[in-house]
């Protein structure tokens, strides 16, 4: 096989960090000194921007047209478990997504992270191995393995330069989601027990009895509500938001919450079909509650991060919806709200980032009449805050409209459903923009705040330029997916 | 008859474990103080060459008509206990040093230990295992208590001492019986004879002495007292070694004297509770605890339930996995015991867990090899531990344990909680003063036992084929 350029770009952002982190303990002995220290942000963006290109190499050596896993790699690791590598077009946008916000976030992070400089470029950098991992995983539990080792670089994140409450956050998130992930472990023990392989692409053709396929499914489907996360067990998310640092919530929105549904697209839907059939009103039940409510919860919030963190919620609702309706049309348009919930929800994290670093503060009341002091700001939130909602032309209609074409076809009440949440996304994104942007200056700090800089411009322009784009020319991403969409429909007789 | 041959074949470690020691006793009444200090590093050399030549004769072979009859499974086990004895021993060279007892009869102890673990382990006679528990208990008692001037150090000894007798007696108790309905007292007679009332009997009264070793739930109460009490590289020394071989002897009898059917019936169901007691009990202990060592304590009860999980499935299924788990979780262990030893503030060892605060801006080698050996100790992935709680995870589901593995899942996530809060202190909370520097065995055996946690996941498959075909030694 030679050199294997998935493996190549999995490790590489790894190796940066610990690079870093050996250079900086030969160096200097001990970290914690270098407080004001950028170049060591500088060099963990070297290596994220080395692996985004490696990605677009990737990305552009992909056949589109071809169906099947590409760029497959297999080294036996021990009995029947392999460390196997592999992309179909919804691994390789995901990664993508993954390699594109890392550099921002640690762009997004220069000068408001002001201690353990070192740490917190290795820890985000290990954590960037694992998400590309996740997505690469042509094996189960190697797939596990990536799965849960990213808890712990996002543990240390939210622990480290999290906010007030951060000891509660942090421990939620991590046994939250390893409590889910660990009947998901147990199934995949079974799984390989019972077809001696844990082989992904031998998986999907091994019939499991429909009996069997409802608890595995069960088990499969814990972890990724949870990661996802779905109501009710979406509770770790808006705390684990709202005390991560920015770039943190960026990574947690952005690429980790996407992790839940590619899941479900690459193993409940595929190994499960019976079982996924059988549960398709109990999904849609929770989508639309988890929509419904979550979007009323975000109204009511006085913290900006917790409100885009309870959207988020709503938002991953439309993709659960999408998945399990079991059109092409509405997976479609599942794997393309993920993508574009990746870049608006990233861009909105950043957008709060950008005033809390001048306030040090997330109520919304503490703000107001921001257009008349930051009007490129004003115009750059009012953009997300738009594709957020689902303005036309902007990539979050297209997601929000294929999931709801697909759903309808599946269930009309369900469908509806959606369509209330959408328009109470209206409701708490406008009210959320009209409070922080509009109205007068009751907050006399406000007076001397300054427009965005150039820094944030950086993160924010390509962010609004993807989502743009995207929103316009749709076909970009579905032409890469579709080979996926009808991989992972393949055995849903009727699908 | 006797041959020669066989005999080494199947007792060579022992054999040189035993002339050591007695060779030790000689030297040192002679020698006297002058011995005290060359003795440790004698004593490991002497423990790795033990290891050495249980890998030389892995495939041991029956001596002694009958009464031992080592094989595969054994040596594997004979293997990482004997490692982990010398590395014990090391360790406490300077910490002895600095409490002034330093003195050859802790090597000889550790010797005579280390000969009980490899005698129970070799035994295929209940009059042969029952030797060997008491050597190794004995030897514990005393090594427990070796601080005597210390109130704590005699206290946990004593502790020990009355329990573990107690522990002994039932055992005994439970051979006595098992010898009367079988009318033997060889593993295989016992496999042979009729499992009726009065075997199985004494079958429960073995269990609940083997559990006491193993310090499974309920019979742990003495575990957290004794590693709190006890001097730190002596507790380096109990939770490795003797856990590893007490806990694959434990597997080894029930596989070997108990297979039949009615008799594996019985046990599984037994062992199971036992089990999942140990997993709750030392999932819940370890949340509220503060002394590091007590923490520990508490958490190898809780390993102790997951391998019982493994035992339980059965010598086909659970051997291996038996094997892997244990050797894991020594690995991990005897590192975590290094990290206790190198918590050293002005000249006395302090066991807060809040002395670990901010360590990573400190001592950024050391908090980061501890926290590997912590997410290894936790079965959490990147480290050996993974695979061997995906090993008994895998056991417990190809028996058809299913209460079980739930209960696996969740006493492994609140464990994970007290890890957590270790890695939490270490990473993130505010550095308090450095710790003294301790000696270069102490520092080595935490970034060995890491790098071994490391290296045995990304390398995994030469083990677990060993692991694999030991396993098939214990087959009925």
């Amino acid at each position: 096989m030679g050199f294997s350029i998935l493996s190549a770009m999995t490790f590489l952002p790894m190796a940066g960090a610990i690079l870093i982190l050996l250079v900086q303990a030969l160096t200097k002995g001990q970290t914690g000194e270098d407080a004001q220290d950028n170049r060591i942000m500088y060099a963990g963006l070297v290596f994220s921007v080395a692996t985004f290109l490696v990605s677009l190499v990737v990305f552009f050596g992909f056949d589109h047209s071809a169906l099947g896993y590409q760029f497959v790699e297999e080294v036996p690791w021990y009995a029947g478990i392999q460390y196997k590598l592999g992309i179909d077009g919804m691994s390789i946008l995901l990664i993508l997504l993954t390699t594109f916000l890392t550099p921002i976030a640690l762009i997004a992070s220069i000068g408001s992270i002001k201690h353990r400089i070192t740490e917190y470029v290795a820890a985000f950098l290990i954590l960037e191995t694992f998400m590309i991992g996740v997505f690469c995983s042509l094996d189960l539990v190697v797939f596990y393995v990536f799965f849960e080792a990213g808890l712990i670089p996002m543990f240390i994140i939210i622990g480290v330069w999290g906010g007030a409450d951060k000891f509660y956050a942090s421990f939620k998130f991590f046994l939250y989601t390893l409590f889910g992930s660990l009947f998901m472990l147990a199934a995949v023990v079974y799984m390989y027990l019972a077809a001696g392989t844990s082989d992904i692409m031998v998986l999907e053709t091994v019939q499991f009895d429909p009996g069997v396929q409802t608890w595995l499914w069960l088990a499969f489907f814990a972890s990724f509500a949870v990661k996802l996360p779905m109501w009710p067990v979406h509770t770790w998310l808006p705390d684990a938001h709202v005390q991560a640092p920015t770039a943190g919530s960026v990574i947690l929105a952005a690429v980790l919450l996407k992790m839940g549904g590619y899941g479900m697209l690459r193993f409940s839907l595929p190994m499960f079909p019976d079982a996924s059939l059988l549960f398709q009103p109990f999904v849609f039940t929770i989508s639309v509650i988890a929509i419904v409510y979550a979007s009323l919860v975000a109204w009511r919030q006085t913290d900006m991060k917790k409100l885009i963190a309870y959207s988020s919620v709503a938002h991953m609702g439309f993709v659960t919806l999408g998945i399990f309706s079991f059109t092409e049309i509405g997976v479609q348009g599942a794997v393309y709200q993920m993508i574009s919930h990746g870049l608006i929800s990233a861009a909105l994290f950043l957008i709060v980032g950008v005033v809390y670093d001048r306030m040090h503060t997330r109520e919304i009341s503490a703000y107001g009449g921001l257009v008349k002091k930051m009007p490129i700001y004003a115009s750059l939130f009012m953009l997300f805050a738009m594709a957020n909602v689902g303005l036309p032309g902007t990539s979050g209609f297209v997601g929000e409209l294929l999931t709801m074409v697909g759903t309808f076809q599946a269930s009309t009440w369900a469908a509806a459903g959606a369509a209330l949440g959408v328009i109470l996304s209206a409701v708490y994104m406008l009210t959320l923009y009209r409070r922080v942007v509009f109205g007068p200056i009751t907050n006399p700090a406000l007076e001397g705040i300054k427009e965005i800089n150039t820094k944030e411009l950086i993160t924010l322009v390509p962010l609004a330029a993807g989502t743009i784009i995207l929103g316009i020319m749709p076909n970009l991403i579905f032409d890469i997916t579709r080979g996926s969409t009808l991989h992972a429909l393949a055995r849903l007789a009727g699908g | 008859m006797f041959d020669l041959e066989a005999v080494i074949a199947a007792f060579a470690p022992e054999l040189l474990l035993a002339s050591a020691g007695l060779l030790g006793v000689l030297v040192g009444a002679v020698f006297k103080d002058r011995f005290n200090t060359i003795s440790f590093r004698l004593g490991a050399l002497v423990l790795i060459a033990a290891a050495g030549l249980s890998i030389v004769y892995w495939q041991g072979g029956r001596a002694f008509d009958g009464l031992i009859h080592t094989h595969a499974f054994a040596s594997f086990a004979k293997t990482v206990s004997y490692t982990c004895g010398a590395l014990a021993l090391l360790m406490a060279e300077g910490f002895l040093k600095r409490h002034e007892t330093q003195r050859y009869e802790f090597t000889l102890l550790v010797i005579f230990a280390s000969l009980g673990m490899g005698v129970i382990l070799s035994a295929s006679d209940m009059m042969t295992l029952y030797l060997g528990v008491e050597m190794l208990s004995l030897s514990s008692y005393v090594l427990a208590s070796f601080h005597r001037d210390s109130p704590r150090s005699a206290e946990a000894g004593l502790k020990y001492f009355v329990l573990g007798a107690l522990a002994s007696g039932i055992l005994l108790y439970g051979i006595s019986l098992v010898y009367g309905f079988s009318g033997s007292t060889s593993y295989e007679a016992i496999a042979a004879a009729d499992p009726g009332l009065g075997l199985m009997f004494g079958m429960v009264l073995m269990i609940t002495g083997l559990a006491f070793k193993v310090s499974a739930a309920p019979m742990h109460v003495w575990t957290p007292d004794v590693y709190e009490g006890a001097p730190s590289p002596v507790v380096a020394f109990f939770a490795t070694a003797p856990k590893m071989a007490s806990m694959v002897v434990f597997a080894t009898i029930m596989y070997t004297a108990f297979p039949q059917v009615v008799a594996f019936e019985n046990w599984q169901m037994i062992i199971g509770i036992i089990a999942a007691a140990s997993m709750l009990v030392g999932a819940f202990g370890a949340l509220i605890q503060t002394n590091i060592k007590r923490l520990l304590g508490y958490s190898s009860i809780a390993n102790m339930g997951y391998a019982l999980v493994a035992v339980a499935a059965g010598a086909a299924i659970g051997g291996a996995a038996v094997l892997v788990f244990m050797t894991a979780y020594v690995i991990a262990s005897i590192g975590l015991f290094g990290g206790v030893l190198s918590m050293r503030r002005e000249g006395g060892m302090v066991e807060n867990i809040d002395e670990l605060s901010g360590l990573i801006r400190r001592q950024p080698g050391l908090a980061f090899a501890l926290t590997i050996l912590l997410i290894s100790v936790a079965g959490f992935p990147l480290a050996f531990g993974f695979i061997g709680k995906l090993s008994v995870l895998e056991a417990g589901w190809n028996a058809g344990l299913v209460p079980l593995v739930i209960i696996l899942i969740f006493s492994s996530v609140i464990a994970m909680y007290y890890y957590l809060r270790l890695i939490w202190i270490m990473w993130v909370n505010e550095p308090v003063e450095d710790f003294e520097p301790v000696e270069g065995w102490v520092s080595s055996t935490v970034y060995l036992s890491a790098l071994a946690s490391i290296g045995l996941f990304v390398f995994a498959a030469p083990l677990m084929q060993l692991a694999q075909s030991a396993a098939g030694s214990v087959l009925p």
